[in-house]
């Protein structure tokens, strides 16, 4: 370092690197990486190479179509059944057991959780149930309720309904645990009446809680659908794949997974937009 | 409305937390409560406010409140306890539905209490937009809204950075200069302390005792010139206070 540099703080920076040693060279950069970044193109671009490939091998005869049908036969049993108008009645059934099944499970769920939440004496009655059932598996208890609400659609939509009915209440008592006691105090060291408290602070401060809750017992929802159908259902998604899985038509299976999979990403994309929507106020 | 404190005394459990308070709040001034982490100040705040109760002991209010005070005991709280999920106008008009008040009235208490905390213009901002010396003056001005007779601030400026707490604490000394409104301040803050406080009530360390109660003559709005004799009460209050600081900081926290 110079002397007059030092001495002339003021015009030192804009001077020309003169006075450089000789041996100056960058501080090594080693920041960066570990950062999510953004590739829009890729997610349909792997979708697209991985079809390509399983098409590309079933034709060449690497992949026995016995074993694995080609997507192009995938896709045209799927025509055939729009054709046949037989998609609307299957996805028509499979819909409205999910639809009921997981909003009563759901609406009871949110219901259950608040009290359990709000009320030490539900927590201490109604906890231990929930603990207690929640783990069971419900499709084990398929022909128990194939007794109690009939073969029809009774027990299918029960069977849903236990099943997303769990999960709810356990994500709703978290949020509603978690819900920040300052602000809580707040409302009450300005008056707020207990039901206010309930309407506009716990219940917006328990929702993000509730909304993964939700995320969850959709995917229950629907294997526990796709279980119930392939117990004694004539229509439904799950009945129209057993019934391939039956005749070993391979690309009606294909078809009704993809089906499936379609509806899986169509509720979670639905959910996303809930949480857009509802959680807005969050960064 | 005067607030009196008579023979407070306070334990959780085995822990003595306060033991025999007693002052009184007068209306129209600014009392400010200082004492070592730990002594229990914003317990006793609780206690002025209702959130909690004492042991033994009580806490009186006396005279009516001024007309037209929705919340005579009104909190300011040291991580400003906004709801997140409200805009600015939002979380005032929080505390006025309860009461009653909507439509027109409501926007006209709304918009007075803004333009007094300067944030008429981040009406509709969410509280996530605001750094932390104007979440606190959404605090105040929803405070404001509800016209208190009494405003209970819990180190109100301790979760702020230094310049942002000096603004505010200019901001809050204009506005006890127009409105004189009265308040039980809690710091750890000495330079707040001897800034606003009328009377400055030193606590000692678990069990909280009134070590001393310093009053100080100098009008609030002419302190920031005459920082000499400031500064002079400020290191008294430290002197009272340093071994005891001492000696919390070393302690462990089994307590709550």
């Amino acid at each position: 370092m110079s002397l007059d540099a030092a001495a002339d703080p003021t015009t030192a920076p804009a001077r020309p690197a003169a006075a450089m040693p000789a041996n100056a060279r960058p501080v090594p950069y080693r920041g960066g990486g570990f950062k999510v970044r953004r590739f829009r193109l890729v997610s349909p671009l792997v979708f697209i190479v991985l079809i390509g490939l399983w098409e590309l091998g079933s034709r060449s005869g690497v992949i026995n179509s016995i074993a694995l049908p080609a997507p192009s036969e995938a896709f045209s049993a799927f025509q055939d059944l729009v054709r046949s108008g037989m998609l609307w009645t299957h996805l028509g059934a499979s819909l409205y057991r999910l639809t009921v099944g997981w909003l009563f499970g759901s609406l009871l769920g949110v219901g259950v959780g608040l009290a359990i939440g709000l009320f030490s004496l539900a927590r201490a009655g109604l906890l231990p149930i929930v603990s207690a059932l929640f783990p069971i598996p419900k499709i084990a208890l398929l022909p128990l309720f194939i007794v109690w609400f009939g073969i029809g659609e009774g027990s299918k939509v029960a069977t849903i309904l236990f099943g997303t009915f769990f999960p709810t209440v356990i994500a709703t008592y978290g949020g509603v645990d978690n819900v920040d006691r300052n602000l809580i105090r707040m409302g009450q060291s300005f008056g707020l009446s207990w039901l206010s408290i309930v309407r506009k602070i716990i219940i917006p401060g328990a929702l993000p809680a509730i909304l993964s809750g939700f995320r969850i017992s959709a995917s229950i929802a629907i294997v526990l659908l796709v279980a119930a159908e392939m117990i004694g259902a004539q229509y439904g998604i799950g009945a129209y794949i057993l019934m391939a899985g039956a005749l070993f038509a391979t690309d009606q299976l294909i078809a009704g997974v993809a089906i499936l999979s379609v509806l899986g990403l169509t509720v979670s994309w639905a959910i996303g937009k809930a949480e857009q929507f509802f959680l807005s106020w969050r960064a | 409305m005067d607030i009196v404190i008579d023979k407070v005394s306070h334990r959780y459990g085995q822990t003595e937390v306060l033991d025999d308070i007693s002052f009184e709040l007068k209306a129209g001034e600014i009392v400010c409560i200082i004492g070592p982490s730990g002594c229990g100040k914003s317990t006793l705040l609780r206690f002025i406010g209702g959130l909690e109760k004492p042991t033994a002991g009580q806490v009186l209010v006396a005279g009516e409140p001024p007309a037209g005070s929705l919340n005579p005991l009104t909190y300011v709280f040291q991580d400003f306890a906004l709801l997140p999920w409200r805009s600015v106008e939002g979380n005032v008009s929080l505390v006025l539905e309860d009461h009653g008040i909507r439509g027109d009235r409501a926007r006209a208490i709304i918009e007075d209490v803004l333009r007094r905390t300067k944030l008429l213009d981040f009406r509709k901002a969410l509280p996530r937009q605001l750094s932390g010396g104007m979440k606190q003056r959404v605090a105040i001005a929803r405070a404001l809204s509800v016209n208190p007779a009494v405003m209970l601030m819990d180190e109100p400026l301790s979760a702020l950075d230094s310049q942002t707490r000096e603004l505010l604490l200019d901001d809050l000394i204009e506005l006890w200069t127009r409105e004189r409104f009265s308040a039980c301040y809690v710091t750890h803050n000495l330079a707040e302390a001897v800034r606003l406080g009328h009377k400055i009530i030193v606590l000692s360390r678990r069990p909280g005792r009134i070590r001393q109660i310093v009053e100080i003559d100098i009008a609030l709005a002419e302190r920031a010139e005459r920082g000499a004799e400031l500064e002079q009460t400020q290191r008294h209050l430290w002197n009272l206070m340093r071994e005891e600081a001492r000696a919390a900081d070393m302690e462990l926290s089994d307590v709550a």
